[in-house]
């Protein structure tokens, strides 16, 4: 255990490094000259961009040699401090908690959401492989995975809060908000995650220990639930923690279309507009996310799956 | 387990919780305008919009120029020295009085940072008394238009840090911030002590809606009683909807197609007038726009009395015309329909951006009706930044732009930067007129309406004759309110929502 933890802390020193100097990177060998870029921006479209980049490249020190930016950052971030957005002039560690935490709480709603969708109709589908379930499954599983979310999005959108007036489409801090966008993220999900519970229990119901736990007369729903859903759990745990991260990845469209203030969108704002404080400390703590999340997935893995344990 | 329990509440509650009983006796608005950064140079519009902080100057429906915290203002003889008399009665919301002391902080602030201030010719800013003095270097009549842009609203001092930098909005409107969340949310109550009275709804709340179907929606659903700045494929369906009002304002931008007149493929005349009469702005301002009114046939809409010359010959379509222009400024067609010139191909760049979403569909129909005459021309989207820099290493060929002829009400400001000796970021590019610069010289000292009315005429005939910018289409902004509110009144320089005369409806 003491190593395992030892392991996943030297990981994430590795990851916050090459995150940070892999971003700098990039950000520095993009075309267009960052301080028209801030400049835009900041004071939007409408103003004079040229006069004011020449003001922002004054104020923000930009045509100082970048080894000097780059050990700034390197230093800041030693006495865990991540800067200032560049655009916003807030406190990047401010914008992270509002916006990631956003972010995060929308994904673990479309998580929850989708665990109660995608397996228990895998569970259904895979129990009587080419019955019912099994065809509505897939059926299911190939629309809302073909669909872009900007369109089930839309179509949420316009049932729930046009036609039934019950949910808002847009907003967010209250509990009402944070459904439609998240049972937007959360179908695309469960049709990925329900075909593979489906797969996964196929599999263990026509494994021999499941044919003699029903031969030695185990009634249906104690077979499933002693020898069927632990070891038809290892496969699905796998594939959530690759989820977990297409989620945070996937949520930019989501959060554009509803209004919702999360990460995606201000990463994508924060490229466009060279706020290199934010992209940094964003891939930063998303890449330190990352580590935690594989983290945790091994260790439930570990504890599901005593071959794994005994293996080590 | 207990993450998943709050989770499992968190959505339980969500849908539990019946529609608009949460907020009642919140008036609701939804606009495209996010609050990213507080300086009022970055997003000052959206509280002086919204009533949280007033500017010296305002201005009316019309345009004309009405008192805000200043009562009154006069110049002295010489033109130079511009007294602004503040009202007595107003009062910030942490209780202190707006003095002009506070005021003249917050605009010498103003002056010093990035906005429209720092383009007036003003030599300093003081305060004597109840008043507010600005000396300038040079006359300029102009000068309290400027002080109606955003930029200039007045803070009060605990807005600002010990270094200077703005850490909150403490202003002096019918409403005060409660709560600010940027860059989405911003929550607002009845300061309780404006000098124009009690507002009609006490609390306001703002949400930024980036998505303009989004913003359809939230209208519909009545999700949002007041919805600013509506896609046109959408302003029919909510016309048809009886629960809402649709109101529509043309406003003082032009998108206009910025050409570098210093390049070999626009230094002539005849060039930049053959591309005008290529143009079929009917067409994209029926299709893309959903208005055919909006075609321009001008730089300024009719909408903008005194800028809108109706005598001038309008802009049209002449394909046959066009060509025989481009024959007779010495381009011929080459084997592939493209026109050439000593070898060298018409063939050009048109950049725009994507913070208008109807920029890049407009240019990919220009790129087709330019292609009828024999000019190619290579859309690219980029960012907004990418047309000011160009336009200063001089690699320009073509842009689309939206322009804003009311960045403060006078479009004479606008008109100053863009066709200033060496051209502007969004004005023009590699085009100088000596008397289009002498004409809005004398527009920026010129008292007299009339003269004023006849240096104006002159130089929109200028503009219309020359081309140094070919206008395509003008805009509109419409403006989406429930029936459940009354008293919405559209402002075309989006100076100030009046958000406090809005009461709910009977």
């Amino acid at each position: 255990m003491k190593r395992f933890l030892l392991a996943r802390l030297a990981q994430m020193v590795v990851v916050a490094v090459t995150v940070g100097a892999l971003c700098f990177i990039l950000m520095r060998v993009l075309p267009g000259d960052a301080a028209m870029r801030i400049a835009a921006g900041r004071y939007g479209p409408d103003a004079g961009i040229a006069g004011a980049a020449e003001k922002v490249r004054l104020e923000l020190g930009l045509d100082r040699p970048w080894p000097a930016q780059f050990l700034d950052w390197l230093g800041d971030l030693l006495r865990f401090d991540l800067g200032h957005s560049l655009v916003t002039g807030a406190p990047v560690i401010e914008e992270l908690k509002t916006q990631l935490g956003a972010s995060v709480w929308l994904a673990a709603a479309a998580l929850f959401l989708s665990l109660l969708i995608g397996p228990t109709i895998g569970l259904l589908s895979g129990l009587k492989p080419g019955g019912l379930a099994d065809r509505l499954g897939l059926a299911g599983a190939a629309v809302f995975r073909a669909v872009p979310p900007f369109v089930l999005g839309l179509v949420l959108m316009l049932v729930f809060s046009k036609q039934f007036g019950w949910l808002p489409p847009a907003g967010f801090g209250s509990p009402r908000e944070i459904l439609l966008p998240a049972l937007t993220l959360a179908l695309g999900l469960a049709a990925m995650s329900s075909r593979v519970t489906r797969n996964a229990v196929t599999a263990v119901a026509s494994a021999p220990y499941f044919a003699f736990a029903r031969y030695k007369g185990l009634p249906e729903p104690v077979v499933v639930r002693r020898h069927g859903l632990r070891n038809a759990a290892i496969p699905v745990v796998s594939y959530l923690g690759l989820q977990a991260i297409y989620l945070i990845e996937g949520v930019v469209v989501v959060e554009s279309l509803f209004a919702y203030p999360g990460i995606g969108h201000a990463l994508v704002h924060a490229i466009v507009e060279r706020d290199i404080p934010m992209v940094q400390g964003t891939a930063l703590t998303m890449g330190l996310m990352f580590v935690v999340i594989t983290a945790a997935v091994d260790a439930v893995s570990l504890w599901l799956d005593p071959r794994l344990r005994r293996a080590s | 387990m207990r993450i998943v329990k709050a989770l499992f509440l968190t959505l339980a509650l969500g849908a539990s919780v019946p529609l608009g009983q949460a907020h009642a006796e919140t008036l609701k608005i939804a606009g495209p305008w996010e609050i990213a950064g507080i300086d009022p140079a970055q997003t000052g519009y959206v509280f002086s919009r919204l009533q949280v902080a007033e500017t010296l100057v305002t201005a009316d429906r019309e345009g004309k120029l009405v008192p805000g915290l200043a009562e009154s203002w006069s110049v002295g003889e010489d033109g130079l020295s511009w007294r602004f008399t503040l009202r007595q009665n107003a009062v910030f919301h942490d209780g202190s009085p707006v003095t002009a002391e506070t005021a003249a902080a917050s605009l010498n602030r103003a002056l010093a940072g990035v906005g429209v201030l720092s383009q007036a010719p003003i030599a300093k800013i003081v305060h004597e008394d109840r008043d507010v003095v600005v000396t300038l270097s040079k006359p300029f009549s102009a000068l309290p238009a400027y002080l109606v842009h955003f930029s200039t609203i007045i803070l009060a001092p605990s807005s600002f840090d010990a270094a200077g930098k703005v850490t909150g909005i403490v202003g002096s409107g019918p409403y005060r911030v409660k709560t600010l969340t940027p860059p989405a949310r911003l929550e607002m109550e009845a300061s309780g002590n404006w000098w124009g009275g009690a507002p009609g709804i006490a609390d306001v709340s703002y949400l930024a809606v980036g998505q303009g179907e989004t913003r359809a929606v939230m209208a519909e659903s009545g999700e949002a009683d007041l919805v600013f700045s509506m896609l046109p494929v959408s302003v029919d369906r909510l016309k048809a909807d009886p629960k809402l009002d649709v109101q529509i304002a043309t406003i003082p931008r032009t998108r206009l197609i910025k050409l570098n007149a210093a390049s070999p493929f626009f230094d002539q005349i005849e060039e930049r007038q053959a591309v005008s009469l290529a143009l079929d702005r009917t067409g994209i301002a029926k299709v893309i726009l959903r208005n055919p009114e909006l075609a321009a046939t001008q730089l300024f809409p009719p909408a903008m009395p005194g800028w809108h010359a109706a005598d001038l010959p309008p802009l049209t379509r002449d394909i046959e015309q066009a060509k025989a222009l481009l024959a007779k400024a010495g381009w011929t067609p080459g084997s592939d329909g493209i026109l050439e010139q000593d070898g060298r191909r018409f063939s050009v760049g048109l950049i725009t951006y994507a913070s208008w979403p109807e920029l890049p569909p407009i240019a990919t129909a220009i790129q087709a009706q330019l292609r009828e005459v024999g000019i190619e021309a290579k859309v690219s989207v980029g960012n907004s930044s990418e047309i000011p820099a160009r336009h200063q290493d001089g690699t320009l060929e073509m842009g689309l732009v939206s322009r804003l002829y009311s960045i403060v009400p006078d479009p004479l400001g606008t008109l100053l930067n863009d066709y200033a000796p060496g051209g502007s970021d969004w004005g023009a590019t590699g085009w100088e007129n000596a008397e289009m610069q002498d004409t809005i010289a004398k527009l920026a000292v010129a008292g007299d309406p009339a003269e004023r009315a006849s240096l104006q005429h002159r130089s929109v005939e200028i503009l219309q004759a020359e081309l140094p910018g070919i206008p395509v289409t003008w805009s509109e902004l419409a403006v989406v309110s429930n029936k459940r509110i009354a008293g919405v009144e559209v402002d075309p320089l989006e100076v100030n929502y009046g958000v406090a005369a809005i009461r709910w409806a009977k």
